[in-house]
């Protein structure tokens, strides 16, 4: 006879589950608190013909969906820097682990990255709480991380390059554009993280300080897929734009959600910081066309180091694929670190930090050069509009790089904001 | 006014969304005891069952039509072998059963990843789906007036099934009382792959329909989950009026508590009341008399 539950006992199941996996999450904190007395003695070897780099992006779980492109991208610059002759005469060796979308899971395989297989630096990340739960272990281990993905700012490591926009390079940006075009009232829809609470934090004093009125700030759970309740308060609010972070599935249903409603890009556009060329596609482009997203970089970016990095993409990977700004974020890292350790001479972590002001990539986006006070880089901002045939073309930009600046010190009405460190 | 008119047909829809996904598991779970965790990719099955076939078939239309047949086959035959796999040598353990299905979930979400590839795809809306319709004011999206009659038929087809049918008389007999159904003569193996397959290909129906409103990615299930557990649970297991009555109460109380603070904070507000309400009256909402020792 089948033993029957009840609601008690799956709830209690369900408790347990939940406790085992606090427990070992725990445990992971807790050793590596120990180890950290041993740390900082480097097991780099440089003396072969190779040099390991590290390349730690989310195979699996619901990153997956985004951090895979970003593994292509990286393994396609660590191939044409071999092709051209490697770095410092040697061979770069990919060592690839998976973060499985797990922020434990990514602090654990840096650790074994740098420890177990003495990589010089590693590529990847791409949440906000994986770039977090990797940072102790960079600082630790007095290691290298190149983290390709635009976030919420207020923060420069040592042992960190961004190689993303900061807020100042893709935010503000963005509301620029939007006041420029007149936009005097807008409504802000995000997920229920750090990135879309930081953004609309700014966000909010940006319009304080502009005259532009916030008519509603709504969040849903990652993942949410439920946009009825949000996207009727949206319409009765009728603001001039919606400024939209949410990340990952929730937009295909917010999108189609908005569409159905009747509303438009020409009525009420929605401004998106987390809708690249990928995202358009799953989407479907019926849904989303004529709206807006801010990056710094898109497929149509008309240059030639874009035309080669597109040709050279598909060739590799598929005509069918597209190029977005992470990707080409995470390609730029590959370059920047490559030219930062033939700078220096070496690819002793001291010697690629004290070498790395004024390093220049001429990437895709554009020319990029690393900033040594805060190790991001210089980014164009692009204002793009999601044509029908799913990619995104530019209509505005900004005059030439914007100097990163994240923790928004140049700007006074950022003040209350920015806690400098 | 507008707005709560709007709000609702919000907990309608949303009932309807929940209701669709919980029915399969409202059997499997409700009427079995089977805490099944891949139930959620059962209705991702359902999903990519919908996106194959718009590829095969081209019109948006006439693909949907098929699909909803389809999903139901694609879904009810992997809980059919899932059934016989494995879960049929674990029901006298609920605990291992919780575990080996939510690693099945697990291996096929990474099967649909390696399939179909990691970032979602686009199952398009047939042109008679798209836009809104103008109720009392108010714009109704038709993809969801679709769900709601969808999950009308489906619980009435379900009904009907478990009332009047041989195959349903014999489910209820199972459930009601196991060794005095196999005394007089049912199988309950038989009854029990039935009543799996059934259960599962609901789900798969639940994929296609779903299509309509949120992405095709391979994580696409986990996020009915957990809402189609409470939804069974705070009805009370075994009763399929139970599900029918807790989806709604759900999504109309999700859609009030949104309109007075954020989505995040309802569903919170959400969880504590099932979990007063459990508290209360751990059954569920309406409890199944069986004449069972157990």
């Amino acid at each position: 006879m089948p033993l029957r539950l009840n609601a008690r006992h799956l709830a209690r199941t369900l408790a347990a589950t939940a406790a085992i996996t606090g427990l070992v999450a725990t445990a992971a904190c807790g050793s590596r608190a120990g180890e950290e007395t041993a740390a900082a003695e480097s097991c780099v070897d440089t003396s072969g013909d190779t040099v390991k780099v590290g390349a730690l992006n989310s195979l699996s779980g619901t990153m997956a969906i985004s951090e895979t492109t970003v593994r292509d991208a990286i393994t396609l610059a660590v191939d044409e820097i071999n092709a051209a002759g490697g770095v410092q005469g040697k061979e770069i060796e990919i060592v690839a682990e998976d973060g499985a979308s797990e922020p434990t899971v990514f602090a654990e395989k840096a650790e074994k990255l740098i420890r177990e297989d003495c990589v010089a630096a590693v590529f990847g990340g791409w949440t906000s709480a994986s770039r977090k739960a990797m940072l102790p272990v960079f600082e630790d281990n007095d290691s290298l991380l190149y983290y390709p993905v635009q976030y919420e700012g207020l923060e420069a490591s040592e042992n960190i390059f961004y190689t993303g926009a900061t807020t100042n390079q893709q935010i503000i940006p963005a509301l620029d554009y939007l006041a420029e075009t007149g936009v005097k009232s807008i409504y802000l829809v995000g997920s229920d993280y750090v990135f879309p609470r930081t953004a609309n934090a700014i966000i909010n004093a940006y319009a304080e300080a502009h005259g532009i009125e916030v008519l509603g700030e709504d969040y849903v759970t990652l993942g949410s897929t439920e946009f009825s309740t949000i996207v009727n308060q949206v319409k009765a609010a009728d603001a001039d734009a919606v400024f939209n972070t949410l990340n990952g599935d929730s937009n295909v249903a917010f999108f189609r959600e908005y569409a159905n409603v009747g509303l438009t890009a020409e009525e009420m556009p929605v401004m998106s910081v987390s809708i690249a060329e990928e995202e358009v596609g799953g989407i479907g482009v019926e849904n989303i066309e004529g709206q807006l997203a801010a990056w710094n970089y898109y497929q149509t970016v008309d240059s030639p180091a874009n035309t080669a990095f597109v040709e050279a993409f598909k060739a590799a990977y598929g005509a069918d694929r597209v190029t977005s700004d992470p990707m080409e974020a995470a390609y730029n890292s590959v370059y920047l670190w490559a030219a930062t350790v033939e700078k220096a001479g070496s690819f002793a972590v001291a010697d690629v930090q004290a070498a790395a002001d004024g390093v220049s990539f001429d990437s895709p986006e554009g020319t990029v050069v690393i900033d040594g006070e805060n190790h991001h880089v210089t980014k164009t901002a692009r204002i793009g509009r999601i044509d029908a045939d799913g990619l995104l073309y530019t209509v505005w930009e900004s005059d030439g790089p914007i100097d990163p600046d994240p923790f928004l010190d140049g700007y006074d009405w950022a003040a209350d904001l920015a806690v400098t460190e | 006014m507008d707005l709560l008119v709007g709000q609702l047909f919000t907990g309608l829809s949303t009932g309807s969304i929940l209701l669709l996904a919980a029915l399969g598991l409202s059997l499997t779970f409700g009427q079995m005891g089977v805490v099944n965790m891949a139930h959620g990719e059962f209705i991702m099955a359902g999903c990519y069952t919908a996106y194959v076939v718009q590829q095969a078939v081209g019109d948006a239309g006439v693909s949907l039509l098929i699909a909803l047949p389809a999903g139901f086959l694609v879904g009810g035959a992997m809980g059919l072998v899932l059934e016989a796999l494995l879960l049929r040598r674990l029901y006298h353990r609920p605990l291992d059963t919780l575990l080996v299905t939510f690693g099945v979930g697990l291996i096929l979400q990474q099967a649909a990843r390696d399939v179909f590839g990691a970032p979602a795809v686009n199952v398009s809306v047939p042109e008679f789906l798209r836009g809104g319709v103008d109720l009392l004011g108010v714009t109704v999206p038709k993809t969801r007036l679709f769900i709601m009659a969808l999950a009308v038929v489906s619980v009435a087809a379900v009904a009907l099934v478990l009332r009047f049918t041989p195959a349903g008389r014999r489910i209820r007999a199972v459930v009601g009382n196991r060794d005095l159904a196999e005394t007089a003569g049912i199988s309950s193996r038989t009854v029990d792959a039935a009543t799996f397959f059934i259960g599962s290909g609901l789900a798969g129906v639940a994929g296609v329909a779903l299509t309509l409103i949120g992405s095709t990615s391979p994580t696409t299930g986990q996020s009915y989950l957990v809402d189609a557990f409470l939804v069974v649970v705070a009805g009370g297991l075994g009763r399929i009026k139970g599900a029918v009555v807790a989806a709604v109460a759900l999504g109309a109380m999700q859609a009030v508590f949104e309109t007075y603070s954020t989505a995040s904070l309802a569903k919170v507000g959400v969880f504590i009341v099932i979990v007063v309400f459990l508290q209360l009256r751990p059954q569920g909402l309406f409890t199944l008399r069986t004449r069972s020792l157990a």
